[in-house]
């Protein structure tokens, strides 16, 4: 076992613990923390795929941007804890923790078949500029554009939806 | 130097894994800020994913799909916790049972 596999196992373990608990835990502000440590210990993974360049924005637009944006909306609304009344019984719990399993099973089962058999390529190199690179290529650039509008879309929606009508 | 080259297999279990957790997650919480961050979750297994097999293909437009994810989550975000602050304002609850205003 190389060492980048250890760090792997390590991360991944943190990345399904900390969902677990942004899953079961029912105050919405420990969720959107451990939420936070999930996203990390993900750009941990994406660093160690070979990828620094998504790494580095998961770290930056995700856990930064992304989850700061939820942690200003839980601290502008009054967010109680979330009590459980009897309409979720266990019983339903249990279904659903089943159902997870199954899916687990069938989403896994298809994503490792389809990669496994063949080796990956060698000589990856997905570094800053290559990407850059692709993404201002004609491929792709109209694409980046278009991006641009639906952030100004976004933008000026959310402004429109939070406002206080007068 | 092949990063993470043996790592693919496990990388897409683990995406498996926490689509799981996050589809569990928006059938088991009431709270619409807490489903809201398990869909975060859900794309995020899917952005390990498109890594994994961007690793696996050795081609870098998976990377650039996680980039427009990631554009696109950030717009979702913003314009959903709005919708959020909005309906909360209208029945003062953040419970999902009681989130049917935004139909005709």
């Amino acid at each position: 076992m190389t060492i980048d596999a250890v760090f792997f196992y390590v991360f991944a373990a943190v990345a399904v613990g900390s969902a677990l608990v942004v899953v079961g835990q029912r105050h919405p502000t420990y969720s959107a923390f451990a939420l936070i440590v999930t996203l990390c210990s993900l750009s941990a993974v994406f660093g160690l795929l070979g990828s620094p360049f998504i790494a580095v924005l998961q770290v930056v637009v995700y856990a930064g941007a992304i989850m700061v944006l939820f942690l200003f909306v839980l601290m502008l609304l009054s967010v109680k804890r979330e009590d459980s009344p009897a309409r979720r019984a266990w019983g339903m719990k249990a279904t659903a923790i089943a159902l997870g399993a199954v899916l687990v099973a069938q989403v896994g089962s298809v994503l490792a078949a389809s990669a496994r058999g063949t080796a990956a390529a060698p000589g990856f190199n997905a570094s800053t500029g290559q990407v850059a690179r692709l993404l201002f290529s004609p491929a792709y650039l109209y694409v980046f554009e278009a991006t641009s509008i639906l952030i100004l879309a976004a933008l000026v929606g959310a402004v429109a939806l939070a406002k206080r009508e007068t | 130097m092949n990063p993470g080259a043996d790592l693919v297999v496990p990388a897409l279990l683990l995406s498996a894994g926490l689509f799981a957790i996050g589809v569990v997650g928006v059938f088991l919480r009431r709270n619409v800020i807490t489903v809201f961050m398990c869909v975060e979750l859900m794309l995020n297994a899917v952005n390990l994913a498109f890594i994994a097999f961007s690793r696996w293909r050795g081609t870098l437009d998976g990377q650039l799909l996680v980039f427009f994810v990631l554009t696109v989550a950030a717009a979702e975000a913003a314009v959903g916790l709005a919708i959020i602050i909005a309906a909360q304002r209208n029945r003062d609850t953040l419970d999902l049972d009681a989130f049917n205003i935004l139909k005709w």
